[in-house]
């Protein structure tokens, strides 16, 4: 309602001004896009997936990086010889830019071949023959742009060619060439050079011949590089466990028997690098630029980077060279039914580009989700009671709310843990005896997971009974994969063991009601976590009432990461906290975490527990070289016993993923082993389009409201202004 | 007054020194050059001898403060302190410990936040300065008294309320700016509209307040009367004279954060998905990147006594009788 003029006021020109303005919030509000859609018009209806990061990654080089925020770009773009099945669980291998699975030859130490059922310790090197499909090219690059003469354009830019110069899109001119055996070679001496601080350089210096002394011979040479000289050829120096057998074949020699490789084999360190593209980036002028190997990757994938904004935005666009993939024809039971197979055999990939905005924050990620500005989104925990409700049976389902904009909900279990750990050089939780046993399975029962994850976690995980986590060969469900040291099997589900029987466990460690019997005094534990937010806190206290059900102190020592990664590193924690998100899915990922000669006091490794079991030893080096099977089944099943007798972790929790999508997002089939999972994905922008002009359409009123409020404020100032104006002096009185 | 600029440009030496060395001691009395180098090359798989590689190789491998192993000058200069600090008085950044160079990211960063904060700084201060005259005006009214206590209950809400309620309000709940992002060019402005308008609402408190009371000082001077009684108009009072003496204690506030507007705003920048430099030092920080830590706080420092310095270059211009010697 528009308030009548004051006197004085021009009437007919308040009402003009009122009629454009109606009009013209009548128009825009009719106009073709919502206001509040913050990507260009020209992207309207287009096949573009719109999603964001947190906070910029660190290396986009494949040799270096080692995250997943890292790994959604880079996967997109490097190809290694194998990918896992996008569709396939367990988790399955499959070729890449290979034409087969490598052939895995074993040679004795006299070099003599052996059969393929060796025995592992008969093997003294395995040969990994990797053979690429022909015909692959590479992405558009200016790395590999030439002039007529068959000179490379970029690979000299001094100063003035580097004017004007700011990102890579500024040299004009690309060029491709064919994928070729040789730069997966050149890639894997990659892994040693000095410069480049690969984190698997010492992991691979133990398998792949001749990479510790390679690296030695790399420190040399650049060493001896001549002054302005700045890129260390890698071409000229031969890699004895690294061999180039024609264009499109090489072989890596691998020390003794290690199975594991051919996951490695699918993860970006392997991915072939251009020796052009490692010359190009080597200039100091780039360098200077930020345009550098470490942020513009080059690779023969399904897409590519064209915008490089860490700060900003990051885009992924189709390559036009990719050498073409089909959606796959068979999956597990049950991805039928969800519309996982209705591309099957189509080519690959359905979507043109992929977004990537910087939203750092998770309020306007979500908020932006629900308009349709963004096609996936995680549940934070802000979100979480407006998202996702329990049914009776404690089954995860959407909200009306969210399945009445079609939102879907897709979930798996991770492959990772995060446990608690006892340091097992510890003089009391810690060591061999019976008493610390007894002790640390006490404490295992009284710690409920099953609240922590209700509590804590919004139901999204599981309680984990050992240490291999679902989907991962050696878990096991129902009854056989109880840990019956903890659990028991009742009504058909595990149940935690009373509360009693921790007591009964405690008193025969000899600490009855948590006191110690020789001395009674209280046995205090103390436990070094990291964090200190609001969310911690009810965390620490809800920790404390575990160990109070039995009696026991805990003392909670906060640090902060440095300090307790000292504190692991010099053994001087109790108890810890800590998790493990796998590399690859095979078991010796995890059974590795507890194998003694991977201790972290003594030996620096990742066995944080410091667990040191002679059997469960031997038993890891025959499981760690052995293909999947009733053997290894039957090790392993030794082996997850073993630990769960001694306890030396609680076994915690298995976090589970919950995804949201819209339904204009197909293919949606988590993978989380895959890093090249945006090809699979499909989307239908028109009806995206369509629900966003739906769901965002420009609430009008307030705009005028405030206007009226403005008017309305400010008529009576202007009346009380001249009024005062006008007004005669008057004498102060007194 | 080229003698005082000189003499303060000399006095901040020893002040950007002292800086300095408080950021070095601090950043380094919570990370040791082994956390640094753990923090780079990731949580997994880190040796021993990949930590001393990387250490080596950026100059984080020597001591910290003095080398007591080294000779003459040397044991000065050949220390992490020196080395790393020389070459920041050039305004030479150098590389960040993951190898970006600083100096290009602080030139590509500060023209989002500037394009935040300068609008924020400008309609701001014109906001401020006309409510805070206008409830001068009405002094002793109603409208003073409930402009007050609107300023006070303005002042007491917390940033953050302002950027989610804005966002929710008007991002959301009637669709008419985008809830966050940025864009270059005039396609730019529709995302600048909210963080613009919730830092210009979030200030009005205090500024309000801020400006009133100046010029309710300055209304009660003997020379406002003496203004009035020759007859000029209130307007012509308050904007004509009042706001021209009143101009002091409004430059003292206002020049001295106007080098800094381009540092940005670590809350606005985040929520609003700004790619300004408001959250460069603290990503830097918790990365344990002291390159960067190193290069923001010198600057910031830099610019800091730039403002504190057109302050007192910019009192000469608005009061005749101020000489600076």
């Amino acid at each position: 309602m528009i308030p009548a003029p004051a006197q004085g006021e021009n009437p007919t020109g308040l009402r003009r001004g009122a009629a454009i303005l109606a009009v013209f919030l009548s128009l825009a509000a009719c106009g073709p896009r919502p206001w509040n859609n913050p990507y260009p018009p020209e992207q309207r209806g287009a096949n573009i997936l719109y999603s964001a990061f947190s906070s910029r990654p660190k290396h986009l080089d494949p040799v270096r990086s080692y995250s997943s925020n890292e790994y959604q770009f880079i996967g997109q773009i490097y190809e290694p010889p194998l990918q896992y099945h996008f569709l396939k669980r367990p988790y399955t291998l499959e070729p890449l830019t290979a034409a087969a699975m490598p052939a895995v030859r074993y040679y004795d130490a006299g070099g003599r071949p052996l059969p393929a059922d060796a025995p592992a310790e008969a093997i003294a090197t395995s040969v990994y023959e990797i053979r690429i499909r022909p015909g692959i090219r590479y992405q558009p690059h200016p790395a590999f742009a030439r002039d007529g003469a068959g000179r490379y354009l970029y690979h000299d830019l001094d100063e003035a060619a580097l004017a004007g110069v700011r990102v890579l899109s500024d040299l004009s001119r690309t060029g491709s060439r064919e994928l070729v055996a040789a730069d997966y070679v050149y890639q894997i001496k990659r892994l040693a050079h000095p410069r480049l601080h690969s984190p698997i350089q010492s992991l691979m210096n133990r398998y792949i011949v001749g990479l510790a002394e390679y690296a030695r011979e790399l420190e040399r040479a650049l060493a001896a590089l001549p002054p302005g000289e700045h890129w260390l050829d890698l071409r000229r120096h031969p890699l004895a466990g690294v061999e180039l057998v024609d264009r499109y074949t090489y072989r890596v020699r691998i020390k003794g028997k290690y199975p594991q490789f051919r996951y490695w084999l699918a993860m970006p360190f392997f991915a072939p690098m251009p020796w052009e593209a490692d010359r190009f980036y080597s200039q100091p002028g780039l360098k200077a630029r930020n345009i550098t190997l470490d942020w513009y990757p080059v690779g023969t994938g399904a897409y590519m980077l064209t915008e490089n904004n860490p700060n900003r935005r990051m885009v992924l666009e189709r390559n036009p060279n990719f050498h073409g993939q089909r959606y796959p024809a068979e999956g597990e039971p049950g991805d039928a039914g969800r519309g996982w197979l209705d591309d099957a055999g189509r080519p690959l990939p359905f979507i043109d580009k992929v977004v990537f905005s910087l939203e750092k924050e998770s309020i306007p990620y979500w908020n932006k989700f629900l308009q349709g500005y963004y096609d996936v989104s995680g549940v934070s925990s802000d979100a979480f009671d407006q998202a996702i409700q329990f049914t009776s049976a404690g089954e995860a389902e959407l909200t009306p709310a969210m399945r009445a904009k079609d939102i879907r909900l897709v979930t798996a279990v991770q492959a990772s843990t995060y446990y608690m750990g006892f340091n097992m050089l510890d003089p009391v939780v810690g060591g061999d005896s019976e008493r610390a046993r007894l002790l640390r399975r006490a404490i295992s029962i009284a710690v409920d997971y099953e609240e922590f994850i209700s509590i804590f976690m919004n139901g999204r995980g599981i309680p984990a009974q050992g240490i291999i986590p679902p989907g991962i060969f050696g878990h096991e469900t129902g009854r056989e994969g109880i840990n019956p040291y903890v659990y028991e099997w009742r009504d058909g589900r595990a149940r935690r063991r009373s509360i009693e029987e921790a007591r009964r466990l405690l008193a025969a460690a000899g600490y009855p009601d948590g006191r110690d019997a020789r001395t009674g005094r209280p046995l205090l534990i103390h436990l070094d976590v990291t964090g200190g937010g609001p969310e911690d806190k009810a965390r620490f206290d809800w920790l404390r009432k575990q160990f109070r059900k039995i009696d026991l102190q805990l003392v909670i020592r906060n640090t902060d990461y440095n300090r307790f990664q000292e504190k692991m590193r010099k053994g001087n924690a109790q108890l810890f906290m800590w998790g493990w998100n796998a590399d690859y899915p095979d078991p010796e990922n995890f059974l590795f975490l507890l194998y003694g000669p991977n201790g972290k006091v003594k030996h620096g490794g990742e066995n944080a527990a410091n667990y040191d079991n002679p059997e469960y030893n031997r038993l890891f080096e025959r499981v760690r070289n052995m293909d999947n099977g009733p053997e290894r089944m039957k090790l392993i099943r030794r082996m997850v016993d073993i630990v769960r007798r001694d306890a030396p972790w609680l076994w915690g929790v298995h976090p589970q993923q919950f995804v949201l999508h819209h339904g204009w997002y197909h293919n949606a089939k988590p993978n989380l082993m895959a890093h090249n999972t945006f090809m699979y994905r499909r989307l239908d922008p028109a009806l995206r389009e369509a629900r966003r002009r739906e769901w965002n359409r420009p609430v009008l009123w307030p705009l005028g409201l405030a206007a009226v409020l403005l008017l309305t404020g400010l008529v009576p100032a202007v009346v009380a202004w001249r009024r005062r104006e006008r007004q005669p002096a008057r004498r102060r009185e007194g | 007054m080229l003698a005082y600029i000189v003499r303060r440009i000399l006095y901040a030496v020893p002040i950007l020194v002292g800086v300095n060395l408080i950021t070095f001691t601090l950043f380094f009395v919570v990370n040791s050059p082994d956390d640094m180098a753990r923090m780079h090359l990731g949580v997994k798989r880190v040796t021993p001898e990949a930590i001393e590689k990387w250490k080596r190789e950026r100059g984080y491998d020597k001591p910290l403060l003095y080398n007591a192993a080294a000779e003459g000058l040397d044991k000065v200069t050949d220390t992490i302190f020196f080395q790393k600090s020389v070459a920041l008085f050039a305004f030479r950044f150098g590389q960040a410990d993951d190898g970006r160079d600083i100096g290009h990211d602080i030139r590509q960063r500060m023209w989002p936040s500037l394009a935040i904060a300068v609008p924020v700084f400008l309609v701001g201060i014109l906001v401020n300065v006309t409510v805070a005259l206008m409830l001068a005006f009405f002094r002793a009214t109603y409208i003073d008294v409930w402009g007050v206590v609107a300023a006070v209950i303005l002042m007491s809400i917390s940033m953050l309320f302002y950027i989610i309620g804005g966002q929710f309000l008007i991002g959301k709940l009637w669709h008419l700016v985008p809830i966050s992002g940025y864009d270059d060019g005039i396609d730019g402005i529709r995302f600048l509209v909210l963080p613009i308008a919730v830092g210009v609402v979030s200030g009005i408190g205090s500024g309000t307040r801020w400006y009133r009371t100046i010029f309710l000082e300055e209304i009660n001077k003997d020379y406002v009367r003496t203004a009035r009684a020759k007859g000029l108009s209130e307007l012509r009072v308050l904007f004509g004279h009042v706001l021209k003496n009143a101009m002091i204690p409004i430059l003292t506030g206002a020049v001295v954060v106007i080098p800094l507007l381009f540092m940005g705003s670590l809350l606005t920048e985040s929520f609003f998905g700004i790619p300004g430099l408001g959250s460069y030092t603290i990503e830097a920080i918790q990365a344990q990147d002291f390159a960067i830590v190193r290069a923001m706080v010198f600057l910031g420092s830099v610019l800091y006594i730039v403002g504190l310095l057109l302050t007192d270059l910019s009192y000469t211009l608005v009061d005749p009788r101020v000489r600076l010697q």
